[in-house]
């Protein structure tokens, strides 16, 4: 159990305003200067993230020589009024500077890519403003004090998101995708703006140390409450089962918008939701196991869609969905898995972002083609990008001494010793969901770069240009290194633990679970070798049978929404509708119907015959005194 | 004499009065006959003061007189302006005011 204690800001670490404040002023130049920053305004889009991380590498290393290492820095105060007391203001600790370092420095790569990428598109100068908002939305998001600001940014980068998605709104299904994306992650951010409510009305307060320090006293019911519905909104950014939906449709966007949004960074927002909140978690056994059971199940989903596509993006996508499953795995074991979540999360961010640039490289070249079936042979094409490709594969699969075994098999085993039923269950998924990956990620190796060329004759496949080959070979270099270099020696445990709390147990880098996941991992990629690389791929699809057909139609997540949701939704509104006509509108106007005849009649009594008038008058005044004659009587 | 008389006089004067106003259809004399109730009612109060022998009924009786003389001068007036109008003093022809 750990709660957060912060100090005042020192030294360089005051300036932490900055790191939002080189982004956002990227964004309002260039989506405020409109055309007239064309020329330059990539210049710009890619120099922001990159002083934002010489300011992140600066305030790290900072942070490193001091004994307190949660540092706050106080903004200002939205709106004091006398209940009401939100301060807004910047956290910098072990946490918070991991992601700032993942944000800005995949951030600044995927940028200097983006120059090569979106070389050719007329709007590249709005590509960068969005991209730049992005930056500064996440940083917001991972470094506000208060669940508040987190919000804010949180809605940010869902704005980002959604821009970057519909990017190229004049294809139809883009625009779709970027609506579906919201809407989608409208349902969790309700999750989270409720939790915010509660933490508010029970505590008075949402900074992060007064929620953490006052959730104990609150009962297990109140921290219940708020960690299911802080996984209600993990759910929703995360791309986690039920609210997985959007993710495989987001890959509508740009290619370098999937590697940083939808791979990298916001999707793991979640995950840094949940992880940060870990003082409100630790007193709720049953919000622990819902975020086990949800990565669980996700991890495996994911693996089974990304088996089943042949478009190279969504197959990555569905690996996307299925690694972060692992994430909230491992966010959901207490401080057994926190450590590892987040280190799976910085290495899962340097290679799927790999993964992703090597995918737009290959479409790139390709003429924007995805169909893995109209890839084929293309490593002796495109070298730099195969090999970068390679290394993000291994790390991925979990191959030793890539990024992914560390990290990944720190999950599998804090699942197992979880202990009982439930940690046999979970290790057994996330084992499983190792070997399902090395199938999938071999798959899309060998149909990609391997076997006949199967692609049209007017395609001319090309290296891409420098400025987009250097950023892949940097994040190959860090999905190398990356794992290993955080998980041997403890030495991301003993940086991150402070804030995290430190797994009960400790392992070497050797165990059973890790060699039953490398084997499963090798017969992962040796029977995706007996069925892509042995026997040459159809061009065509083939029919397939159940599973393959499901996992084509993303596991029918989006048939479970339309007859679950949608129509009954649809069948509720005609009904209210029918209801306000028939019945509320009815009740109405035929009340002012009676009125309105009634007084017709009425109005009949206007004869306009002052006699008449007269004799009613002595009528009445005659029947009142006789009135008040009886009563005095 | 007593009260008794008083009242009953006042009493006949307000029903011819107000079978007068019931009854005719010029509007000057249904004004004479709003005149006689008035005039009946004003017989009755100072009656009755004289009857328990204090002034209220017959500082009553006096603002019933300004009332009525202030009734006449705008009724009056209306009146000329109507007969001007439809060379009719009849108060039946008077109906454009109704529904």
């Amino acid at each position: 159990m750990t709660t957060l204690t912060t100090i005042a800001a020192t030294g360089v670490l005051r300036e932490s305003w900055l790191l939002l404040a080189f982004p956002l002023f990227g964004a309002v130049v260039l989506l405020v200067g409109g055309r007239r920053t064309d020329r330059w305004g990539h210049l710009l889009g890619v120099a922001m993230p990159i002083a934002s991380f010489v300011y992140g590498l600066i305030a790290f290393f900072t942070l490193l020589g001091d004994t307190d290492r949660s540092q706050d820095t106080h903004l200002f105060s939205y709106i004091p009024v006398a209940g009401l007391q939100v301060n807004e203001g910047l956290l910098i600790d072990q946490l918070s500077i991991s992601f700032v370092l993942l944000i800005t420095g995949v951030g600044s790569l995927i940028h200097i890519y983006s120059i090569g990428y979106m070389q050719h598109d007329t709007d590249r100068r709005r590509f960068f403003g969005y991209m730049n908002l992005f930056i500064a939305a996440m940083l917001l998001l991972v470094l506000s004090d208060n669940y508040l600001g987190l919000y804010v940014g949180w809605e940010g980068v869902g704005l980002a998101s959604y821009l970057l998605i519909g990017f190229w709104q004049f294809k139809p299904s883009a625009a779709v995708a970027a609506k579906k994306a919201f809407v989608v992650n409208r349902v969790g951010d309700f999750g989270l703006t409720v939790a915010i409510f509660l933490m508010f009305a029970e505590f008075g307060t949402v900074q992060f140390p007064g929620v953490f320090g006052s959730v104990k006293a609150g009962g297990s019911g109140v921290a219940t409450a708020l960690g299911l519905l802080l996984l209600l909104g993990a759910c929703g950014k995360s791309a986690q089962v039920p609210l997985q939906s959007w993710l495989l449709d987001a890959m509508e966007g740009p290619t370098p918008v999937s590697a940083l949004i939808h791979a990298a960074t916001m999707v793991t927002a979640g995950v840094y939701l949940l992880v940060r909140s870990n003082p409100i978690l630790a007193d709720s056994p049953t919000a622990q196991l819902g975020i086990t059971v949800v990565g669980a199940v996700t991890l495996l989903f994911g693996a089974i869609i990304g088996c089943a596509k042949d478009d190279i993006k969504k197959a990555l996508a569905g690996s996307t969905m299925s690694q972060i499953g692992y994430m909230t795995l491992g966010a959901g074991l207490g401080p057994a898995g926190y450590v590892f979540a987040i280190a799976h999360l910085l290495a899962h961010g340097f290679f799927k972002a790999g993964l992703f640039l090597g995918a737009g490289s290959v479409m790139h070249g390709m003429d924007d083609e995805v169909n893995m079936r109209k890839y084929g042979g293309l490593a002796r094409i495109m070298p730099v990008t195969f090999a970068t490709f390679l290394f993000g594969y291994l790390a991925i699969i979990g191959i030793p001494p890539f990024s992914g075994f560390f990290t990944k098999d720190g999950i599998i085993e804090a699942a197992w010793d979880k202990g009982g039923t439930s940690g046999a269950i979970l290790a057994g998924c996330a084992l499983l969901g190792a070997g399902l990956t090395a199938f999938y990620m071999t798959r899309v190796m060998l149909m990609t770069w391997f076997g006949k060329r199967r692609w049209v004759e007017k395609a001319h496949p090309h290296e891409s240009p420098g400025v987009m080959t250097w950023p892949m070979i940097l994040l190959a270099v860090g999905s190398v290194f990356g794992g290993g270099f955080l998980i041997i020696g403890h030495r991301f445990e003993n940086f991150l633990g402070p804030v995290t709390g430190l797994p009960p147990t400790s392992h070497g880098i050797w165990s059973v679970a890790g060699i039953i996941a490398l084997v499963l991992a090798l017969g992962g990629v040796g029977l995706a070798w007996s069925m892509y690389g042995r026997v040459a791929v159809p061009a065509e699809a083939p029919r397939g049978r159940f599973p393959v057909v499901a996992g084509r139609k993303d596991l029918y997540g989006d048939a479970f929404n339309e007859s679950v949701l949608m129509r009954p939704g649809q069948w509720l509104t005609r009904l209210s509708v029918y209801f306000d006509n028939r019945g509320v509108d009815g009740l109405v106007n035929s009340l002012a119907a009676l009125i309105g005849g009634t007084s017709g009649r009425l109005r009949r009594m206007q004869t306009g015959f002052v006699r008449s008038y007269a004799l009613s008058m002595f009528f009445g005044a005659a029947l009142l005194i006789t009135l008040l004659l009886v009563v005095r009587l | 004499m007593s009260p008794v008389h008083y009242v009953a006089l006042s009493a006949i004067l307000f029903v011819i009065g107000g079978v007068g106003v019931l009854v005719r259809r010029n509007a000057i004399v249904v004004f004479m006959c709003i005149e006689l109730m008035l005039n009946a009612c004003n017989l009755a109060f100072v009656a009755f003061a004289n009857m328990h022998g204090n002034l209220d009924g017959q500082v009553i009786a006096f603002f019933v007189m300004v009332v009525a003389a202030a009734e006449v001068v705008v009724g009056l007036a209306i009146l000329m302006a109507i007969y001007r109008a439809r060379r009719s003093a009849s108060v039946d022809d008077a109906n454009l005011l109704k529904w």
